[in-house]
């Protein structure tokens, strides 16, 4: 799950972490009065989205005017400076072509920057530990740094039972290039995100850039924080956070039902049991011509609630023109599941080609229930022959 | 011989009388596995599916012989169960649990090191011989003693490798579904260095998916093992879109080879013979075979 900047700022600030003074704002008014109880006479405006690159971004009704992210001198700039962020779309390198609508804007106190650094915190899969990553380049994007100049990157991993220490701090510092009084702010500052990481169950910490302030001081002058989706059960906090506005409406509908849902562009919605079949489901579709126009995993069990509410979310898709469900059911019995089947496809009165490929017990009976059922339903007797299926169906059907 | 379980493995359930571990304990006495009880804090001393049920681990090891442990407890409290388990030393240990927060799992992984204990999963079908000893949720009845290993991320798609290898006559010595989330208990390389050391294993089946580079490591380790078996390999994921994160650090870490395209490649590059599709399995490794 994933929050907006003011809020993460908020979050790491509670725990100790260096951030700016600003406030949240909705509305052009509320954005002046925030800046107002700011001490000026600089201020920033930065546009409140779930993407990157705000501040390369621009607005899609005027493509030429400036980005999501703005300096303004006077509480009246401020003002102006909201008013063409809120209520229009932003798009950015990783908004995609669609954009984000921007709905509210945080007001923050202008910065004094000597130097911008880059430091992130994730869970790292080779060596099983929380890593920190630090790199001179701040404010790049840290996938060219790594391309380019692997060797900028310093990482660190933390031993969960030892947890982090100086040394772990002075080693990414003076590798910074950081002296003095600077380094026990730095150590201050990674302690805190550290102990905010594990504290909160994060996924990823990114604080790009990381500033040195003309003080000396370590500020988060920009703050990404993304939570493990698994833990957000011990933090019903966390969980309020979360703007729905920024989430896709059908992810949102299949995660009423456990279903795990990714829109794609393709033709041929697929509902199939576990993440890696459903994953090769979607690759043989390529591989026979046509693509899979959505990830769905229903997971262990597919009952007849789950499977129409699966059916219901494909096909409020436009561009579904067939569908392959694809359950490999194990111990599940085929018989309950072609049952379920077909009594959701009956239930959305289904119009596009249906492929059904069981695997399992009574593999037998559910053909049967399938084909007595009087819906069109294909039949298939094996993966390959249930893509090839849906694949000419859908042919067909064009 | 096989890998990892046998004929003379015994078996206790943490988790036991839930709705899971009921479930998978009768279907694996019903396969043949030496279910020897289970664990459910407050409910020791009485029985269930005609087996004891104790407190604690410690109690169940105190009691019998045990050297595996199956874990179906819900992910709020599998990585405690698992803590329990390596406390007591047993050899092997599958926790099946969807869900785990990872951080949790960072301590488990923790604990492992230096421990007794190996940890197959979490969030994996489990571990079979066939027609010796099925611990996990796969369905037994799709498998067949025989020659060929199979190690996977993913579920149903180790599923869809049995019934391949079943149709194609050839059979499994052992299938190890090693689960797909970022922190796990046992990773490729362990099992197949197990399955290139099994004199029953002929060849070997090896699945893996986009994210994270095991699968590159593995292909890596294969093409400089002395010891040479056909592997086929297969990735699932070559038409998934990259991952929408708000940070860049996930994509970084792997250094970019974490995609499909990059892992066949490696594997090519490592004399595995490659399955273009996920319904060529069976029969990629009957060509392998031949040579």
């Amino acid at each position: 799950m994933n929050i907006h900047e003011y809020q993460a700022k908020e979050l790491l600030k509670s725990y100790g972490v260096t951030v700016l003074e600003g406030h949240v704002a909705w509305t052009p008014e509320e954005a002046a009065a925030a800046a107002a109880k700011l001490p000026g006479p600089v201020y920033v405006v930065k546009s409140q989205i779930h993407a990157g690159g705000r501040g390369a971004g621009r607005f899609a009704d005027d493509l030429n005017g400036k980005g999501g992210v703005r300096i303004a001198k006077s509480v009246e700039d401020v003002r102006a400076a909201a008013e063409a962020m809120i209520g229009h779309t932003l798009v950015t390198k990783q908004t995609g072509p669609a954009g984000k609508r921007v709905n509210r804007v945080y007001i923050e106190a202008g910065c004094d920057i000597a130097r911008e650094l880059y430091l992130s915190l994730l869970v790292d899969r080779a060596t099983a530990r929380v890593t920190i990553m630090a790199s001179t380049e701040g404010g790049m994007e840290i996938e060219e740094v790594a391309e380019h100049h692997p060797e900028k990157i310093i990482r660190v991993a933390i031993d969960p039972a030892a947890g982090i220490w100086g040394f772990h701090c002075r080693k990414l510092a003076y590798a910074l290039g950081l002296t003095g009084k600077q380094i026990g702010a730095f150590t201050k500052f990674v302690t805190a995100m550290y102990e905010a990481f594990i504290k909160l169950d994060c996924a990823i910490v990114e604080i790009n850039p990381l500033v040195v302030t003309g003080a000396g001081e370590i500020v988060a002058l920009d703050a990404k924080v993304s939570f493990d989706d698994n833990a957000l059960y011990r933090h019903p906090d966390i969980e309020k956070l979360r703007d729905e506005s920024e989430e896709d409406p059908k992810e949102l509908e299949a995660a009423k039902y456990s279903l795990n849902y990714v829109a794609l562009d393709g033709q041929i919605g697929c509902m199939v049991n576990g993440a890696g079949l459903a994953m090769a489901t979607m690759d043989i579709i390529k591989l026979y011509g046509s693509s899979p126009a959505n990830f769905l995993d229903v997971g262990g069990g597919a009952t007849k609630e789950r499977v129409t509410a699966a059916f219901k979310i494909i096909l409020s898709d436009p561009n579904v023109e067939g569908i392959l469900v694809n359950i490999f059911g194990g111990i599940m019995r085929c018989d309950v599941i072609a049952e379920g089947v077909v009594a959701a496809a009956r239930e959305v009165s289904l119009s596009v080609p249906l492929v059904v490929r069981l695997e399992g017990t009574n593999v037998a009976l559910g053909k049967e229930i399938m084909a007595k059922s009087g819906l069109p339903i294909i039949s298939a007797d094996n993966l390959a022959d249930a893509a090839e299926k849906v694949v000419k169906a859908v042919k067909e059907a064009a | 011989m096989a890998v990892l379980v046998d004929a003379n493995t015994t078996v206790i359930c943490q988790g036991f009388t839930g709705a899971q571990g009921t479930f998978h304990s009768e279907q694996a006495i019903a396969y043949g596995t030496k279910m020897v009880g289970g664990v459910t804090p407050g409910k020791g001393g009485s029985t269930h599916l005609g087996l004891p049920v104790w407190d604690t681990v410690a109690q169940a090891v105190s009691a019998t012989r045990v050297s595996a442990s199956a874990i179906y407890v819900p992910p709020a409290f599998a990585a405690d169960a698992i803590l329990e388990a390596i406390e007591s030393e047993i050899a092997l240990i599958v926790c099946i649990t969807e869900g785990i927060p990872v951080l949790d799992m960072v301590r488990v992984k923790r604990a492992l090191s230096g421990s007794r204990s190996r940890l197959i999963g979490p969030n994996c079908p489990g571990v079979i011989t066939p027609d010796a000893c099925k611990i996990g949720i796969m369905p037994g009845h799709i498998h067949k003693r025989g020659k060929v290993g199979i190690v996977s991320r993913s579920g149903t798609l180790t599923y869809e490798a049995v019934a391949q290898t079943t149709a194609a006559g050839l059979g499994q010595s052992s299938c190890v579904g090693i689960g797909g989330d970022p922190v796990k208990g046992t990773d490729f390389i362990e099992v197949l260095e197990m399955f290139l050391a099994d004199p029953e294993t002929e060849a070997v089946i090896m699945i893996g998916e986009i994210g994270g580079q095991s699968e590159i490591d593995a292909a890596e380790f294969i093409a400089a093992n002395k010891v040479k078996k056909p592997t086929v390999g297969f990735i699932a994921g070559a038409t998934a879109p990259p991952g929408r994160r708000m940070g860049h650090a996930g994509a970084v870490i792997s250094g970019g080879k974490d995609t499909a395209a990059a892992k066949f490649e490696a594997m090519r590059l490592a004399g595995i013979h490659v399955a273009e599709s996920p319904a060529a399995l069976g029969s990629t490794m009957v060509k392998a075979l031949r040579g």
